[in-house]
């Protein structure tokens, strides 16, 4: 019999204790001065109405004591206190807040652990980024790592696909790093992807993106550079090719795209950042997205990832004139830096590249353009010169968002 | 156009405070590049309508620190690859910005613009007389040939008197 009302007992308090809740209860934090004072609160203490939860009993005056207080018996505790002259500190105004805050905390950082340890908010090694990438496509069923080719000190170049099916759909095109020293635009690519990949299925607009079209994501296009800022030249921003006949290294990647090749705005001289190279296509960082892009034969929209200077550019660079399409490429440009502005105030200037920026030669988004892909978009992150390329890592997250409302913008429109 | 002589900006500018970013202040500048100018650097008039904060306190606690190190201060990379500034090197970093604003206006044309990159190395080299002297080399990163290029430059500095480049 005993047993039974204990058992029931137990269950009634277990279910009190399910439905109680800590609403307006305080926890005090009480320093007695003397043995006497702790007699007081000993006293307090067996007062069992009060209802009275000592985290830390009074024990000894050096000690202090934590206690936890009802609601409704808070005032009157207080009153008891200060009547006699003992001193208390409020060590948790309201334990139900923290109760809330800590719970929703877990369940972020349960989401959070799937993904475990990548720190998105920093700057990575070339292998710890490849690393995430496999993280990536094995977390995700719609997210594919590929090869397409491999760089002139035969790294890989890996493309991330997102995919939910269908066949050779429209695809988007989207790559960072061609220029080494531009870390944020590498590491936004990483919070991008992972950011899209985690959205989808629960954000309107990426599910509507994802279920009509594929995207190609390309985070590290131009591996040698990447290692080459980490290990001997933070400021290396071509490929890493021997030049024939020089003693000077690489090729300006962005200047060996087949388009206008050779003209205004680009060197002819093997030791310039900005040197052209031999011919077209001769850097195989370029000619492995040439190839994939032409073999595809169906992306919609091309998109490049640069820093620094806040820029929003579309075609042309090679030539001062307008592209076809100039009202269309300008409104939604300006669409998208209105986005990217709505969130820190960051303002992107729009425009044509050699309008905006400088008359260049042999660019991606001209070829890219001018095989018919009509929407093409190169963006300058942050900063506009503070710190230019060495951008403080912890601007990499909020650059990656802003970066990612104008992605979307035009990302949206090529759906719609 | 200024027929033989160059072409000649007219600017109005505003001048906000990197470390206090509410804070802003006008100013009118005149700009005058010379033709053929590979060898002079453009003439350059301001006037700045308002006042600058005052950074005395700063300026002075800097100073004294700066005089009560038994060596040279000697630093290299900033901000580093991370861009990073370690607190205690951040006015180090500003007199750097300094000393590039000098070199950058010495080697400006209507086509160039130019940046301070990162300060690659730093060394104070201590005087006789009341004046910090750094020695600067600094990377300036030019936009439209996108070269990052090194210059050496030496800043001479003191609360009261401001700062001066002496060579570069």
């Amino acid at each position: 019999a005993n047993m039974k009302l204990i058992l029931i007992f137990s269950a009634l308090i277990g279910a009190s204790l399910c439905l109680e809740t800590f609403v307006g209860h305080q926890v005090l934090r009480i320093k007695t001065k003397n043995e006497q004072e702790v007699k007081q609160l000993q006293l307090l203490e067996s007062l069992e109405h009060l209802e009275l939860d000592f985290w830390i009993n009074p024990s000894a005056p050096a000690l202090p004591v934590d206690v936890r207080i009802p609601a409704v018996s808070v005032q009157s505790v207080k009153a008891f206190l200060e009547s006699q002259g003992i001193a208390y500190s409020i060590l948790i105004e309201d334990l139900q807040v923290v109760l809330d805050k800590e719970k929703q905390d877990m369940a972020e950082s349960a989401l959070r652990h799937r993904s475990s340890t990548f720190d998105f908010g920093a700057y990575h090694t070339l292998d710890d980024i490849n690393a995430e990438l496999d993280n990536l496509a094995s977390e995700y069923s719609f997210v594919e790592k590929i090869q397409i080719g491999q760089s002139y000190e035969k790294r890989p170049l890996y493309v991330l696909k997102f995919s939910t099916g269908g066949s050779n759909r429209p695809a988007i095109w989207l790559d960072a790093g061609i220029h080494s020293r531009e870390w944020v635009t590498q590491a936004s690519a990483l919070w991008i992807a992972n950011k899209i990949a985690s959205d989808y299925g629960t954000d309107e607009s990426i599910t509507s993106l994802l279920d009509k079209m594929d995207l190609f994501l390309l985070p590290v296009a131009n591996p040698d550079g990447y290692v080459y800022t980490h290990t001997m030249n933070r400021m290396w921003r071509k490929t890493r090719s021997k030049i024939p006949g020089s003693i000077c290294v690489g090729v300006d990647p962005n200047r060996n795209w087949d388009a206008g090749f050779g003209g205004p705005g680009a060197s002819d001289s093997p030791c310039s950042d900005s040197y052209h190279g031999p011919h077209a296509n001769s850097e195989v960082e370029v000619k492995s997205v040439v190839d994939f892009i032409k073999n595809h034969g169906n992306f919609k929209a091309f998109l490049t990832l640069h820093s620094y200077s806040q820029l929003l550019m579309y075609p042309y660079g090679y030539k001062c004139t307008r592209p076809d399409d100039y009202a269309e490429l300008e409104s939604l440009g300006r669409a998208a830096a209105s986005s990217i502005r709505s969130l820190y105030g960051t303002t992107f200037q729009v425009g044509t590249i050699c309008k905006t920026i400088y008359q260049a030669s042999g660019g991606s988004i001209d070829w890219s353009y001018d095989n018919g892909i009509k929407y093409s978009f190169a963006f300058e992150l942050r900063d506009t010169g503070r710190y230019g390329f060495l951008l403080p890592a912890n601007q990499i997250v909020p650059a990656a968002r802003e970066t990612w409302l104008g992605l979307k913008k035009i990302m949206e429109h090529v759906r719609d | 156009d200024i027929d033989d002589v160059g072409h000649k900006y007219y600017l109005e500018l505003e001048l906000e405070d990197v470390l206090d970013k509410d804070r802003t202040v006008n100013c009118t500048a005149e700009v005058l590049y010379h033709l053929g100018s590979k060898n002079s650097a453009p003439d350059v008039q301001v006037t700045v309508q308002g006042e600058l904060r005052s950074t005395e306190e700063a300026d002075k606690e800097f100073y004294n620190w700066i005089r009560s190190l038994e060596k040279e201060l000697v630093a290299e990379n900033i901000p580093d690859s991370h861009g990073n500034v370690p607190p205690e090197l951040e006015p180090i970093h500003l007199l750097a910005w300094v000393a590039s604003g000098y070199v950058i206006w010495q080697n400006s044309t209507e086509n160039t613009k130019f940046h301070l990159a990162q300060v690659k190395h730093v060394k104070q080299v201590k005087r006789s007389d009341e004046d910090l002297q750094f020695d600067f080399v600094v990377l300036l990163h030019e936009m439209v040939s996108q070269e990052v290029l090194p210059w050496q430059v030496t800043l001479l500095w003191h609360p009261q008197r401001g700062a001066r480049v002496s060579q570069s």
